[in-house]
């Protein structure tokens, strides 16, 4: 067994045993769900059906009930689905990189953050295929045969390389997830009484025996998994980014946007991990498994991608400014921006993205669970500001003065965004409620290295 | 004699792996071993070869990578050349650069999912199969090695009890199979 520094600070804490850690997880599924949990999915669920209805108002009265217009032609919903892009990076990335890097506090967070992922992955993909007006036509993003002549889609176009890559990525998460998942599913139907739940949880887990073969190729699996994921991951934001950097609109047409829109991704995803990670951690009791130091780890992720960010911000509005180009003065990162009608878009960006998220430099800040957590949500909407500041901000003074405008969204606009969370926070309730929110088969396995009552002379709690 | 199954179960994965190791050191054949996380280092004391998953995983990312050039070869060369921004579509060579992206998705997407699936159907998991383990503890906190008598010719059921008494077991099953 691989052993770690006792100077390490421990990431299980208490005196616990492997039958402790799954009781501790199970607990939850196999109790009845408490009244705040009711309470949250009902609300969620409502907004989501708001939102349902108005993406049902779009499909049948046409893009026009958008905000857009003929300059700004792109707003809320491909910034929206950049956001929800960028959130869906972290869970992948937790599991495949960190693996690949044996980060063993990674197996208290990844279960609970490739769910995220896949969900917010869900949510992105909503908004390419409503935004065609022709949802019924959505079909022809694939390279299918077809009676019109031999119409093809366009191998050359960003636009399709982000059909191959989002697609690829969603199913290859699902897949990664679900095969992490089975051990798990298999733990709980051996150990859940009541009867439905034991043929539910028996479905689920394929049959898993754990036999050492099946572990043997269960590691090899994970590994070589983390190895597509890896090189997966960095390509599908890199990929969303050249739908813009690609094209000749001034402030998108930039080539440090792919390694900077993946720092981004990462930055808000690992906020949007600790959003949630935090809040269940107190509302599952998982205190023992997802402590101080997990979020002192996330948040120093938070503050390496977000000073990427923070010095592409710097790059952008140096380049638009030295560049001396009138079409520059207003890009999203120019003195314009900065001081044009979209100011607060541009502040709003700036305090949200580099000055807040700046108070993690300060340890006491960084390991406190409230302030992680507050400043977590603070990067969310900055990143929201930073996709909306890009789209519309780069298009709404374009070449011609006389076309120069403002967007306003509409109610659709704002309802179908609302419910892309409500329908999000849906899934991730009954994620929480149904399925083993920590890897925990994965947790025993660095009890022994990791656990507090088994680290250096640290005596077990009980024994204090 | 009757085929007998026995089953040994263990606290711990470190006892777990030193009692087989004395077992098979004293010609004693383990047929499985069954635990709730993967043991390491047990593979090469029971006689576990290496999985070949990986190199599945290769040759389904190589059919991917072939099947993608085939296919943007075929309809951006081959079947409808088109001229996009002054950059006509005439050899494949020119143009591959832009379909990277794409070819490389594929080649992912194949390898993924060729091992995936190949995966489950080698360790026989898949939706509504029973669950095989002899034992439903050794998915939660017991770490169970399976004996058989047809396996241990040599070796008579009660000889293999003494001997795994002498190990720091938790408790001894059999049964007749």
């Amino acid at each position: 067994m691989h052993q770690e520094a006792a100077i390490r600070p421990p990431l299980i804490l208490g005196h616990r045993t492997y039958g402790d850690i799954t009781a501790d997880v199970i607990a939850p599924i196999e109790n009845k769900a408490s009244t705040t949990w009711y309470v949250l999915l009902t609300i969620a669920s409502l907004i989501a059906t708001y939102g349902v209805g108005c993406i049902l108002y779009l499909i049948s009265h046409g893009i026009g009930s958008w905000g857009l217009n003929k300059t700004i032609d792109w707003a809320w919903d491909i910034t929206n689905f950049v956001w929800w892009v960028g959130i869906g990076h972290a869970g992948t990335l937790i599991s495949a990189v960190l693996l690949l890097f044996r980060q063993r506090w990674r197996m208290a967070v990844n279960r609970s953050a490739e769910a995220m992922t896949i969900f917010a992955v869900m949510m992105a993909a909503v908004f390419p295929m409503i935004h065609m007006g022709r949802i019924w036509l959505a079909y022809f993003v694939f390279p299918l045969p077809n009676q019109f002549g031999s119409l093809w889609v366009n191998f050359n176009s960003p636009l399709l390389w982000d059909v191959f890559a989002i697609s690829t990525y969603f199913s290859v998460s699902i897949v990664y997830w679900y095969i992490g998942l089975i051990p798990d599913f298999a733990t709980i139907r051996d150990q859940v009484v009541k009867k439905w739940q034991k043929k539910f949880y028996g479905i689920l887990s394929f049959g898993w025996s754990g036999n050492a073969k099946a572990w043997q190729r269960f590691e090899e699996v994970s590994l070589v998994l983390a190895g597509l994921a890896t090189p997966l991951v960095f390509s599908v934001h890199s990929v969303v980014s050249m739908d813009f950097a690609t094209s000749l609109v001034p402030g998108w047409h930039s080539t440090i946007f792919p390694p900077y829109f993946v720092a981004g991704a990462i930055f808000s995803g690992f906020a949007m991990v600790q959003t949630l990670l935090l809040v269940m951690r107190k509302a599952m009791k998982l205190e023992a498994y997802v402590t101080r130091k997990h979020v002192e780890y996330m948040n120093i992720v938070i503050m390496v991608t977000g000073g990427i960010v923070a010095v592409a911000y710097g790059t952008e509005f140096f380049m638009s400014w030295y560049s001396g180009v009138e079409y520059e003065a207003y890009t999203y990162m120019s003195v314009g921006a900065a001081t044009g009608q979209y100011a607060w878009a541009f502040w709003a960006l700036i305090i949200c993205n580099i000055l807040i998220p700046s108070m993690l430099w300060f340890k006491p800040i960084r390991t406190s669970f409230f302030w992680a957590w507050a400043i977590s949500i603070v990067i969310n909407v900055g990143m929201w500001f930073e996709r909306f500041d890009i789209i519309v901000l780069c298009l709404h003074h374009d070449y011609l003065p006389s076309s120069w405008t403002m967007f306003y969204p509409t109610w659709v606009d704002v309802g179908t965004f609302l419910g892309t969370i409500g329908i999000f926070f849906t899934l991730y309730l009954l994620f929480a409620r149904f399925f083993p929110v920590l890897a925990f088969n994965e947790l025993k396995t660095i009890l022994k290295g990791s656990g507090e009552s088994y680290k250096g002379d640290v005596l077990p709690k009980s024994q204090h | 004699m009757a085929n007998r199954v026995i089953y040994a179960v263990y606290e711990d994965p470190e006892l777990l792996k030193g009692a087989a190791r004395k077992l098979v050191t004293a010609g004693v054949k383990v047929r499985d071993v069954f635990s709730p996380f993967p043991v390491h280092g047990i593979d090469p004391i029971i006689g576990l070869k290496r999985t070949r998953l990986g190199i599945v995983s290769f040759m389904f990312g190589s059919l991917g990578l072939s099947l993608a050039l085939l296919g943007t070869y075929y309809m951006m060369i081959y079947d409808w050349p088109m001229d996009i921004g002054g950059k006509p579509n005439e050899n494949f060579y020119q143009n591959i650069a832009a379909f990277v992206p794409v070819l490389f998705e594929f080649t992912v997407l194949c390898a993924a999912h060729g091992m995936a699936i190949t995966y489950l159907i080698r360790n026989k998991t898949l939706p509504g199969m029973p669950g095989r383990n002899p034992d439903p503890r050794s998915t939660n906190d017991k770490f169970i090695i399976e004996l058989r008598t047809e396996d241990n010719h040599g070796h008579d059921a009660d000889a293999i009890t003494g001997m795994l008494r002498e190990t720091p077991v938790f408790e001894i099953n059999e049964r007749q199979c």
